[in-house]
């Protein structure tokens, strides 16, 4: 059983991660655009993702410097930030992005998944954007005051998201025959993966208070309503959802990505800019 | 000397702070600062100032450097002890943005945001007027410039691009 403590911190974490993690996905975009206006709105929108961590980051490393040292060691099974942990020193939001390895990480498993093609790229996130528009819109009303201030500022950029995100949806599900095709295929592909979104995690149901739930049925009322102008169809809308992320349990995928994020924090140690 | 450090005086000194981005605008016309504290020794020597500010963006970079500015700013005129917090709730809105800023924004040839429009709808575009040439003959490129506060548009009637200022 874990202290409520560490569970609002493993709240904070979830979505903390989904932000980071998917912020850096879109990241891996940077250059790599189909044309130089996509390009600079995927790192525009990465940029906002980020930020949005930063802050929820500084709050995690605040809560954990206030736990005791077997608390701490409960939470965390990284070695880097054990290190810390055994020689008494208070850690900080970077500390918490570059030093916990994948087991670790509360993102879900959506976020982590490859960038492929345009059209994943859309879907994935399309899934994600339509979660945060309904979740934000929630949380700007919690008691908790930095998820709260985090929501003011998300809400109105995951508008912009969502928008971004929904017109390419369109603009390729109703395109060409082969924009079609890619499109409805990553869409299959990914859809197993949105029900993670909208399962609460144990520490989630413990803080049901402050951290909202999205409801499934709204979730799926804003997807049903794109996919239709998108002439795109969902052919089992119950089919069997991917789980884990947010109790640590990634995919392969994670670890590459961690490889890449945290190699100077690793190579380097304590090194500043 | 540091008797007739005011409110005031330290307001005249940050209005030198300018957006890094976007250099004719300074933090009080992007409408950042929510307040300046002077606090005194019991000699009543003014030994801190503090100044709460909103980022715009969540990721904005420009407010680490800004942060920096006001601070290197105070400290030259001998400020002791330099405080700056960061205050997320109320978020930062570009309806906090003064008539004047946005005289300043078409001036240096952006297109300043509009007050509060709801701007949901997909495919929607607002009426974007080119500060270039005053046409509302203008075509949105993208609703991400470069930066994370502008928008990419296009004048039909004099061809140029320009950034918008965008809505938040």
């Amino acid at each position: 059983m874990n202290s409520k403590a560490t569970d609002l911190l493993f709240c904070t974490l979830e979505i903390a991660d989904n932000a980071l993690i998917m912020g850096h996905r879109l990241s891996e975009w940077c250059g790599h655009g189909p044309i130089l206006e996509q390009d600079i709105a995927l790192t525009n929108i990465a940029l906002d993702h980020l930020g949005q961590a930063r802050p929820l980051y500084q709050k995690a490393a605040e809560l954990v410097n206030q736990m005791s040292k077997e608390e701490k060691e409960a939470a965390f099974k990284s070695p880097m930030l054990s290190r810390l942990f055994e020689k008494s020193k208070h850690i900080t939001e970077d500390d918490l992005a570059f030093l916990r390895d994948s087991w670790d990480f509360r993102n879900v498993l959506l976020v982590e998944q490859d960038n492929g093609d345009w059209a994943q790229t859309v879907v994935r996130s399309f899934l994600f954007d339509t979660y945060n528009k309904l979740f934000f819109a929630q949380l700007i009303h919690t008691s908790e005051p930095t998820w709260r201030g985090v929501a003011e500022k998300a809400l109105k950029e995951v508008t912009y998201h969502s928008r971004w995100s929904s017109e390419w949806m369109i603009r390729l599900g109703d395109g060409t025959e082969e924009s079609h095709e890619r499109i409805q295929n990553a869409f299959q592909n990914l859809w197993p993966y949105s029900g993670e979104l909208l399962m609460a995690s144990p520490s989630q149901k413990i803080h049901s208070d402050i951290y909202p739930s999205v409801d499934a049925k709204a979730y799926r009322q804003e997807i049903n309503r794109i996919l239709e102008t998108a002439t795109l169809t969902l052919s089992e809308e119950d089919s069997w959802m991917q789980a884990g992320g947010k109790i640590g349990n990634h995919s392969e995928h994670l670890g590459y990505i961690l490889a890449e994020m945290q190699y100077m924090q690793r190579a380097y140690p304590e090194m500043e800019w | 000397m540091m008797a007739t450090i005011n409110k005031n005086q330290i307001e005249s000194w940050l209005s030198a702070v300018t957006d890094p981005e976007v250099p004719v605008l300074n933090i009080f016309d992007l409408g950042i600062v929510r307040d300046i504290q002077l606090q005194h020794n019991t000699s009543q020597e003014l030994e801190k100032v503090v100044i709460v500010i909103t980022p715009t963006y969540s990721g904005c970079p420009a407010m680490d450097v800004i942060s920096t500015q006001i601070r290197m700013i105070l400290l030259s005129h001998k400020i002791p002890e330099v405080e700056i917090q960061q205050q997320l709730s109320p978020a930062w809105t570009t309806d906090w943005m003064p008539e004047a800023a946005h005289d300043k924004l078409k001036k240096y040839g952006i297109a300043p945001p509009q007050y509060r429009n709801k701007n949901d709808q997909l495919f929607a575009e607002e009426k974007i007027e080119c500060p270039k040439c005053g046409s509302l003959e203008t075509e949105l490129v993208s609703q991400f410039g470069a930066t994370s506060c502008k928008a990419l548009y296009k004048c039909l009637t004099c061809k140029e691009p320009f950034e918008h200022f965008k809505c938040h």
